[in-house]
């Protein structure tokens, strides 16, 4: 009797089973994938404002697009893969174990029939005699035979590498062994940002979520550099690290050399250089037109600074030496903009070596004040991306597991021979997996070997 | 003698021998046909010379790397890659024809890369300093070559069965009695993407390593990224299409065409049109 719940998940697992939904979700997926590379992605949804109208950004959100890969519809597609995987090979693993494990030995003739490679020999020997020289012969060509016997008829069957029939489930056993490392990497490891200044030392990291992390080590940056090409390509950007436990320098982790391709591994979290700047400060002396009443002023790199007279200023960009970009000039000098109180702002040059330019600028944008670059102390700092996957290691699994089911699935074949011997006759058959043009001609090779060794036997 | 001499023999070459494959269509003389496929052989060899000179020069100067780290030397080894796989198809299944369906594809390649791109050796930026960019570029490139020479496949497919309306019958006479039977092509297809699709998985994962190795993860969804799963979703629909009844003959050849336009708006669209990290010499 069938109730109609029966029908129900005989059905769902029916539609879980077909490979029509298989091309669909694959389809789907490589379809829907379009939409996260034209929308960028992981930004904060205002800075679509630009591009966007609100309606359309609301649209979006709401349906997850600005973070599609973990909206809730693409997980979805990507679990019911994983439902169709999981049931597609539940579904027919059964049958090909069957063939793996308990082969057919008997070539019957209802086999013999379904069998593209067939071949008959006549012979009158002893069908004991001539079964034993066939094996042996099929043992040293082909593979170990097993030997059956019915009602005085004897059948020889050999095969070669069935494992391979199962490359298919185990490829597929792969993608769901990577699925199960990202989960893992997902739930168990993070991701993070830390900048570190020049001689400074730092135990806490600011994660993607935006909350803070405490290591239970502390990192230094020694030193931070960066080499050029002489095209002024950059080749090289180096962060010197050393990690302390305590306080104290880690033997092995001294002076470490960070720089892009090259991370730093530590108890399993992952540095990686990732960029840098400049922290350091700027140094101006301030004065009337006349020269009167000096003031020293710092500025920082990044910040600005409130000038007399209600304008503020800060440092665009400085150099140690001015003269390749201007000519007849020389010593450091500072590209500053200021901005005065009524909204307006501009950016110009001050130099060390030159203050009557300093002198000349001021007077001829208005009343001062002049401004004198002292020279700057750099202060470079170093932003580490930082990481910790524990899935990590079960992803590669997967990967070399997905590799190696691919090939077996491609390029080996389960080959298999049966031979009967009755009086008087000799019957070959033979199958293969795939590629059956090239069995084909391994096939009637092998018989014709096979033909010649029967005779030399005599 | 030069690379860029080479590679502009190379191109030189290719043109060649695209019009004698046309010509051995268009005449179906053998003789024609042996030439062109020999004019594609000393292509492939000047190309190899050339690429291997390229990499010598570039020590010369102080900047040694692979010929694989921007635009003009990624396209040139494209152009080499398909050539090489038609090569090594032509070699096992000895179908020439299909040259004239495979070469424009090498030859579209060498005349943009010669006439239109920059061609002057760069040093490496330090994003592109590591062995995995080798690993990573040529398995992802002989994956693309093999799409390539699939496509190709593909439309000889499609053109044979449009001409023969569906029915088996061989259509007598004309440039298509030239091309293998229908069968043949839609084998050749499936053999084509077997090549292709075991490089391009390894070619995600090198990437995937590669970038789990350089910035600590191996998957963020960056649009170069997503359109190579993209391509690799097309193409394992292609290999499931076998096995599913109905989804054979015109549909897959279709799956084979459309996952090759993909796999180009992958390899220079996502460049062009979108922005991430993977674009070529860019750097920081
Ligand atoms: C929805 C998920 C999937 C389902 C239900 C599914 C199902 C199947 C089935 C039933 C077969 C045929 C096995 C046979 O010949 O008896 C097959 C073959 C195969 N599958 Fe999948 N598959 C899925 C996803 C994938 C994915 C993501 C890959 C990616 C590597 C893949 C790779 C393969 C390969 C390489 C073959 C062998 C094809 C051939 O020999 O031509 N499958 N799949």
């Amino acid at each position: 009797m069938t109730t109609p719940k029966k029908d129900f998940l005989h059905s769902l697992w029916d539609f879980f089973c077909s490979l029509k939904l298989t091309m669909f979700l694959l389809i789907s997926l490589a379809v829907i994938s379009i939409i996260g590379t034209i929308i960028p992605q992981g930004i904060p949804p205002q800075k679509y404002l630009a591009e966007l109208s609100p309606a359309k950004i609301k649209l979006y959100k709401s349906l997850g697009f600005f973070d599609m890969y973990h909206s809730w519809w693409f997980i979805l597609l990507l679990y019911m893969l994983t439902v169709n995987l999981v049931a597609c090979s539940i579904k027919r693993l059964p049958h090909i174990w069957q063939i793996v494990t308990k082969p057919v030995t008997t070539l019957t003739v209802s086999l013999e029939r379904s069998l593209s490679n067939t071949a008959t020999i006549a012979c009158s020997d002893e069908t004991i005699k001539v079964k034993d020289s066939i094996a042996s012969f099929i043992k040293s060509e082909f593979s170990e035979p097993t030997i059956t016997e019915a009602d005085g008829v004897w059948h020889i069957f050999a095969q070669k590498t069935p494992w391979c029939r199962l490359s298919v489930y185990f490829v597929h056993l792969s993608v769901i062994v990577i699925f199960i490392g990202s989960i893992i990497g997902s739930l168990f490891g993070y991701k993070g940002f830390v900048n570190i200044l020049e001689g400074e030392t730092v135990s806490k990291i600011m994660l993607r979520s935006e909350k803070e992390l405490d290591l239970d080590f502390a990192l230094r940056l020694d030193q931070f550099s960066v080499s050029k090409y002489p095209n002024g390509a950059p080749k090289e950007f180096k962060s010197i690290i050393t990690v302390l436990e305590n306080g104290k320098p880690v033997p092995d982790y001294t002076n470490t050399r960070v720089i892009v391709n090259d991370p730093l591994n530590y108890k399993g979290i992952t540095f990686y250089q990732s960029s840098y700047g400049n922290a350091g400060s700027y140094f101006f002396i301030v004065t009337d037109l006349d020269g009167g009443n000096p003031v020293k002023l710092a500025v920082e790199s990044q910040s600005s600074v409130n000038l007399p007279g209600g304008t503020s200023m800060h440092v665009t960009d400085a150099t140690n030496d001015v003269s390749p970009f201007a000519p007849g000039l020389s010593g450091p000098a500072a590209q500053v903009e200021v901005h005065s109180p009524d909204g307006k702002s501009e950016s110009f040059v001050v130099y060390a070596n030159h203050p009557e330019l300093n002198i000349q600028h001021a007077k001829t944008h208005g009343t001062g004040p002049v401004l004198h670059y002292k020279g700057g102390k750099d202060l470079m700092y170093t932003g580490l991306q930082v990481a910790k996957d524990p899935g990590v290691e079960i992803v590669w699994l997967g990967c070399l597991m997905m590799v190696f089911g691919i090939y077996a699935a491609f390029f080996i074949s389960h080959r298999r021979i049966w031979v009967r011997v009755e009086h008087g006759k000799i019957t070959v058959g033979g199958n293969t997996s795939k590629n059956q043009s090239a069995f084909a001609l391994t096939f009637d090779n092998l018989v014709e070997r096979l033909k010649k060794d029967l005779i030399k036997e005599k | 003698m030069n690379s860029s001499l080479l590679f502009n023999i190379t191109t030189f070459a290719y043109l060649i021998s695209m019009l004698a494959f046309f010509a051995f269509l268009a005449s179906r003389a053998k003789a024609v046909g042996t030439a062109a496929i020999l004019i594609a052989y000393s292509g492939l060899l000047a190309q190899t010379t050339a690429i291997a000179l390229r990499w010598k020069e570039s020590y010369d100067m102080g900047v040694g790397h692979a010929p694989l780290s921007n635009l003009y030397e990624s396209v040139v080894f494209f152009s080499w890659t398909i050539v090489l796989i038609f090569a090594l198809l032509d070699i096992k299944y000895k179908y020439r024809v299909i040259g004239a369906f495979v070469m424009p594809f090498a030859l579209l390649g060498m005349a943009w890369a010669q006439l239109g791109l920059h061609t002057g050796i760069e040093p490496l930026v330090p994003a592109l300093q590591s062995n995995w960019l080798l690993y990573h570029v040529i398995t992802c490139f002989l994956g693309y070559a093999a799409f390539a020479v699939a496509c190709g496949i593909s439309i000889m497919y499609l053109i044979k069965a449009a001409s023969d309306g569906g029915g088996d019958k061989e259509s007598e006479g004309g440039l298509l009695s030239m091309f293998p039977p229908i069968r043949v092509l839609d084998d050749l297809n499936y053999r084509a993407i077997m090549i292709g699709f075991p490089l391009l998985t390894l070619g995600i994962i090198t990437g995937a390593a590669w970038a789990n190795y350089a910035w600590g993860t191996y998957w963020s969804w960056d649009p170069k990224e997503t359109w190579s799963l993209i391509v690799w979703f097309v193409y394992a629909a292609f290999l499931h299409a076998r096995i599913t009844k109905g989804w054979v003959g015109k549909r897959a050849a279709w799956l084979s065409i459309i996952g090759f336009a993909a796999t180009i708006f992958c390899y220079l669209g996502v460049n062009l049109f979108l922005s991430g990290l993977h674009s070529y010499g860019g750097g920081q």
